[in-house]
């Protein structure tokens, strides 16, 4: 493809109301996107009615076109690629998909052909044992030159992203906004470390806002680039569910990790492994769909109290992977709450204890 | 023929001699008064002619004429009818004036002839006893009140015919009864720490915020008994001393709270103001100032239930007597300051809904409970030195209530309270500084000082907690109170580590650093 045609492609990528079907549908049509660019001049206009519909707007968003044209000469300036796919690059299963995205706005350095790619996506009011898992199925599978392809969101995304980024960082980011903008904001130094180790990818313009209907667009993305999806944690109605539905579609694996029946956070897996899902309890059965051998894990485990005071051992028995009020802790440990306190700060400095909320404590895996 | 009685007008909480000057002259008759009067002093011209016809007494009509000095200074209230009346009556001869030199005279008239209760009756008092007064007389409704001020003995008077007969005869003496001595033990209905069940964490904070007088934030879902410990924190606190019983007492008098059936308040003052208070109801105002509730809550609790509900400029109020103990209010005629020594303690839900951090119920966005939370500006959260949690309480706990376990009541807490208090007034004899946590910079140099291990204690939790200079002064008052109520002398480790258990919740709602 010419460099003019990429042009015109992006062109009509930044024009509001055209998808992804429509543009691939109009091009296998027309043959060129400058044609498609400039449909209203050409006769082609009254071969179908639905042109009408295209042309007009196209003819709303030609009034941005310079705006749009520099926009697309200082994208190098922004360390932003667009990737269409006619290039190289571009993720090979996204193009098995019904609706892959023409345009692809990239930052950081894109899985190279061939490499693996699995989907971790859970919920975003997530607990202590789901992001404990997320995490360590991201390290896990980064570690043995896996790709993780998560949402960045908050919760389990972010864990999954951040397992990934601690043993090599091979982690690809599906935004729901444009590139130059990092939503949720709290995740600003985790959106700068993707970028710079794996890649920031988002099929809506630099500038464009988190609007709530990107989000459930951009799962088709996370599905779509991985060959198989791991959910983690999520509630009977969530957009976890919707992403292990796409994935079903596309005809990816989908695969859900455990939790208790009475954990509304895990209600939503539980389902899927009851509806056919695989049950995915370590990283190691993901590597085993990949014919990759298990490695020695570290596995994820309760730690033993040793090395503890008393009245921490004492403390720490009382506590659970769900998180506990402190008055619970205070009742059963038989302790007083200046001394409770006391213990599980120091636990927490130690590293066994994780405080989920102002006064909730939990094991830490 | 003239006439000149002493009264005292009140400004502020504070005192001042007024001179009740009359006249009764030749002339077109009629009743005229000056000396820059309020509206419900100007009215006691109609009172005061009525009562004396009522009385019985027969005025003949001349010109009278009546003055209240110092003329540049605004009188108001209702106390001046009867010195007004006494004036009146000694111009026309009817009452002897040999006495009048040395007594101050205080109150209300009705149409009847019969003397009502006023306010700030404890004020007057202690103004006449300052004066140099022989007598004080003041409505016999106020006669306890009026006496509890001190040395100067107190009349009490219930119509004009007796204020007549005081000034012939000398008081009567059903009418200069002392008070007799209180009963020890009150029997009120005071609410007790027992009737909360559960949440011994916030019981531990609102006992060592009682301790040291620190100020205390609750946060917890709806119905965790928030209110509830707050209320019952002043039944923890030591007994008031006569000093303190005086100087609330005098301004609940001026307000016109003092009960009836008792000379002095009692109870340490709860205050709990609705949260759409306005800034005056707050602070202090009126255009003759009255007190507001920072002072009224003074020497106890000033309760602010539902703080982020509570306008922007009611919370900033609260910075300025927060620092300086009391409050400055400045009107045209000058400035008056009103005692402000009180502990806040302030309750907020997390979230809209309340069920924050239970993300299980809580269905507030993340938006919504950061808007909710930071109509508590940081300033105000700098200030609060422990900040609690309750939690929804298990149906069991409830359900088995009093039976099964016997929760601490009042008065056990109390001891201990005291014996911290006991320990403070001691370190601080000879300093201005009466708690730990009014304590200055060099106070806490020389109290607080920290040992090898201590000091590294202190520093983890200074980084891991992302403090400030102030956050950390902050952390070592209250590990003080902490170690006072352990009995402990110096600040152990984890006394420190307790302190910083209650201060981590500004972290986890705020972010950030202490500041």
């Amino acid at each position: 493809m010419t460099e003019q045609e990429k042009q015109y492609l992006y062109l009509l990528c930044r024009i509001k109301g055209i998808g992804a079907v429509t543009l691939r549908r109009l091009w296998e049509e027309l043959g060129s996107f400058q044609s498609i660019y400039y449909i209203e001049e050409t006769d082609e206009m009254k071969k179908f009615p639905a042109f009408c519909r295209v042309a007009q707007k196209i003819r709303l968003g030609r009034s941005e076109q310079k705006k749009t044209e520099e926009e697309y000469h200082s994208l190098s300036e922004w360390g932003i690629q667009f990737i269409t796919p006619f290039d190289e690059n571009y993720p090979e299963k996204l193009k098995e998909i019904y609706d892959p995205p023409m345009g692809l706005w990239v930052r950081g350095k894109l899985p190279e052909k061939g490499c693996h790619t699995a989907a971790i996506v859970g919920a975003r009011d997530h607990t202590e044992y789901g992001r404990a898992m997320a995490e360590w199925f991201g390290r896990e599978l980064s570690a043995a030159g896996i790709w993780v392809v998560s949402g960045m969101a908050r919760g389990i995304d972010s864990a999954a992203h951040r397992g990934a980024l601690s043993s090599g960082g091979k982690t690809a980011a599906i935004l729901g906004c444009g590139l130059k903008i990092c939503y949720p904001r709290e995740n600003y130094r985790l959106f700068q470390e993707i970028g710079e180790t794996g890649c920031l990818i988002s099929e809506f313009p630099p500038y464009a806002a988190p609007a709530a209907g990107n989000f459930p667009m951009r799962n088709r993305i996370i599905s779509g680039m991985s060959d198989l999806v791991t959910v983690v944690e999520a509630r009977e109605k969530s957009g976890s569910l919707i992403t292990a539905a796409l994935a079903l579609d596309q005809g990816r694996e989908v695969l859900a990790v455990p939790g208790r029946s009475t954990d509304p956070l895990s209600a939503g897996c539980n389902r899927l492994i009851k509806s056919g899902a695989q049950l995915a309890d370590s990283p190691g059965d993901l590597l085993e769909i990949f014919s990759m051998k298990r490695q020695s894990e570290r596995m994820v485990q309760e730690k033993n109290g040793k090395g503890l005071a008393k009245t921490e051992k004492m403390v720490y028995s009382c506590l659970d992977l769900q998180p506990k009020f402190l008055d619970e802790i205070i009742q059963q440990s038989g302790l007083s709450p200046g001394a409770c306190m006391g213990a599980l700060l120091e636990l927490e400095w130690k590293g066994y204890v994780v405080r989920t909320a102002n006064q909730y404590y939990g094991k830490k895996l | 023929m003239f006439c000149r009685v002493n009264s005292i007008g009140i400004a502020g909480i504070e005192g001042y001699l007024v001179r009740v000057e009359a006249d009764v002259s030749n002339g077109l008759p009629g009743f005229s008064m000056v000396g820059y009067l309020g509206s419900e002093v100007k009215e006691a011209r109609d009172r005061v002619l009525t009562a004396l016809k009522n009385s019985g007494y027969s005025c003949p009509p001349r010109k009278i004429t009546v003055n209240l000095s110092p003329g540049d200074r605004k009188k108001d209230g209702t106390a001046f009818d009867l010195p007004i009346a006494v004036a009146v009556l000694g111009a026309y001869g009817v009452v002897p004036k040999d006495k009048l030199e040395r007594v101050v005279i205080a109150g209300e008239l009705g149409l009847s002839g019969e003397v009502k209760r006023i306010r700030g009756c404890l004020a007057i008092a202690a103004a006449a006893e300052e004066l140099g007064m022989e007598w004080c007389c003041l409505p016999e409704g106020n006669r306890r009140e009026g006496q509890a001020a001190g040395n100067i003995p107190v009349a009490g008077v219930r119509s004009l015919r007796e204020m007549e007969e005081f000034l012939k005869y000398g008081p009567r003496a059903e009418n200069i009864a002392e008070a007799e001595p209180e009963e020890e033990e009150e029997s009120e209905d005071l609410p007790d720490f027992s009737d909360v069940i559960g949440q011994p964490h916030m019981k531990r904070a609102a006992e060592i915020a009682a301790a040291g007088m620190h100020n205390l934030l609750l946060m917890g879902p709806a119905g965790t008994g928030k209110s509830m410990t707050a209320r019952r924190i002043p039944t923890i606190m030591p007994p008031l001393t006569l000093e303190e019983r005086r100087e609330i007492s005098k301004i609940y008098s001026i307000c016109g709270l003092m009960p009836e059936d008792r000379p002095l308040i009692r109870t340490r003052p709860f205050r709990s103001p609705h949260h759409t208070a306005t800034v005056q109801a707050i602070a202090g105002g009126g255009r003759r100032p009255k007190p507001g509730e920072v002072s009224l809550a003074a020497g106890g609790v000033l309760f602010l239930d539902e703080l982020p509900e509570f306008s922007r400029s009611v919370i900033e109020l609260l910075r300025q007597p927060m620092e300086d103990r009391s409050i400055v209010v400045a009107r045209v005629h000058g400035a008056y300051r009103f005692p402000a020594d009180f502990m806040l303690v302030a309750a907020s839900n997390p979230c809209p809904c309340g069920f924050f951090p239970d993300r299980n119920r809580c269905r507030c966005t993340e938006r919504q409970v950061k808007t909710y939370l930071n109509r508590i500006s940081r300033p105000i959260l700098d200030r609060m030195d422990l900040i609690a949690e309750a939690a929804p309480i298990p149906y069991e706990e409830l359900a088995a209530g009093k039976g099964s376990r016997q929760e601490e009541n009042s008065e056990s807490i109390r001891k201990r309270v005291h014996a911290a208090w006991l320990i403070q007034k001691e370190r601080y004899q000879g300093l201005s500084v009466r708690f730990n946590s009014r304590m200055g910079r060099g106070e806490l140099e020389q109290f607080c000082a920290l040992g090898r291990e201590e000091e590294q204690t202190m520093k983890r939790i200074y980084e891991q907690e992302e403090m400030s200079g102030r956050g950390r002064d902050r952390l070592l008052k209250v590990a003080r109170t902490i170690a006072d109520l352990e009995g402990e002398k110096r600040i152990c480790r984890e006394h420190l580590l307790e302190a910083a258990g209650y201060r981590r919740g500004v972290r986890f709602y705020w972010g950030g650093g202490w500041d």
